[in-house]
């Protein structure tokens, strides 16, 4: 259990990509990836997940593809990284123009709709236990925990950009961090 | 090349040094790129566009994809795929492999310490406001806890929640009826 799986091959990860790409109904697809990668097959630990998830969601880009790219790079190099971006963009593309082709009326049955919004909530229960297993593993310290709910508060409650909260709180986080581990 | 191939491009590839975070944030000038400047296609065409998109996996960006194909064809779906995927993916792909380089220097355990709590607020925010905007009401409230008291506690495959997220929607929805 805690030992980690050997380290995937560029085959795996365009394998696992496509899998996440065709099957994540609702968003959520950090969640997944750090349920894949972290927790199941102890690919990457939690720091170099969250460290890359916080990197990717302040540079330009969609999140899932550049976690693609960093995540496809730290295992396999440049092969791992065109592999997994391929895997979670190629054929999910491909996917949604056959929905559109051949079930664009999907979109106007009711219950399709309700399965949806279902899989949409249970999506955010993988988002939120990802929230957890990560909070859960910070220090139990005055500063981590601030700086957690403050970063929490400007995003979650008064609605200022993201990509600002991360780039000035991060940018006071990593400087505190580097103060106190001095 | 066609030329409504050259103008996938020269809409999609400055959006996508723009688009941050699940792509949500370039959908409002999209819509006035496709509907309003280029005329090519109405709003409610865009809006089912944009319906499909949401209902279909992966990454949310695939609006896109389902533009190009619907004004350029296959030619146009990947032209606009590439266009919106690419350019950021190049500059990550250096960010990275700069990480890489310097794995385990100090600087690098320093930024990730410091990133870790940043990632947890900005994580569990957007839990929060996805929660509060969830179609559905409280019974969505409930999957959402429900699925997420689950996942922490057992090693259980995600697609089995999601498929009981959607399939006890679909029975309340059934029993409503």
């Amino acid at each position: 259990m805690n030992t980690p799986d050997p380290a995937p091959t560029a085959a795996q990860l365009f394998l696992i990509f496509t899998r996440i790409g065709l099957t994540s109904f609702g968003g959520g697809l950090s969640g997944w990836l750090f349920r894949e990668f972290v927790q199941r097959h102890r690919w990457l630990t939690e720091e170099e997940f969250v460290s890359g998830l916080a990197i990717c969601q302040t540079l330009p880009g969609v999140n899932v593809s550049n976690m693609a790219i960093w995540i496809g790079y730290r295992l396999r190099g440049t092969v791992g990284a065109v592999a997994s971006t391929i895997g979670i963009v190629v054929p999910a593309a491909i996917l949604i123009v056959l929905i559109a082709v051949v079930f664009s009326e999907l979109t106007q049955i009711p219950l399709l709709h309700a399965g949806l919004v279902g899989a949409s909530a249970a999506a955010i229960g993988l988002s939120l236990s990802m929230g957890i297993a990560i909070a859960r593993r910070l220090p139990r310290k005055v500063l981590p925990l601030g700086i957690m709910a403050a970063t929490f508060a400007a995003i979650g409650i008064f609605h200022l950009p993201l990509v600002w909260v991360v780039l000035v709180g991060g940018g006071l986080s990593i400087l505190l961090s580097a103060l106190t581990q001095a | 090349m066609p030329q409504v191939l050259t103008t996938l491009l020269l809409i999609f590839v400055p959006l996508s040094f723009v688009t941050i975070g699940g792509g949500q944030t370039i959908v409002a000038d999209v819509h006035r790129q496709v509907v309003d400047v280029q005329h090519w296609m109405t709003a409610s065409q865009f809006l089912d566009l944009f319906a499909i998109s949401r209902m279909s996996p992966g990454p949310g960006s695939l609006l896109v994809t389902l533009i190009g194909w619907q004004v350029g064809g296959i030619a146009g779906a990947v032209v606009a795929t590439f266009a919106i995927f690419a350019p950021t993916a190049v500059m990550t792909f250096y960010i990275a492999t700069v990480w890489d380089r310097f794995k385990g220097a100090r600087w690098q355990r320093i930024i990730e310490a410091g990133l870790k709590p940043v990632a947890a607020g900005t994580v569990l925010a957007s839990v929060w406001v996805l929660l509060q905007s969830l179609d559905g009401g409280w019974p969505a409230q409930v999957v959402a806890l429900v699925s997420t008291a689950i996942l922490v506690m057992t090693p259980v495959n995600p697609l089995i929640i999601l498929s009981a997220g959607a399939l006890a929607f679909v029975t309340l929805h059934a029993f409503a009826a």
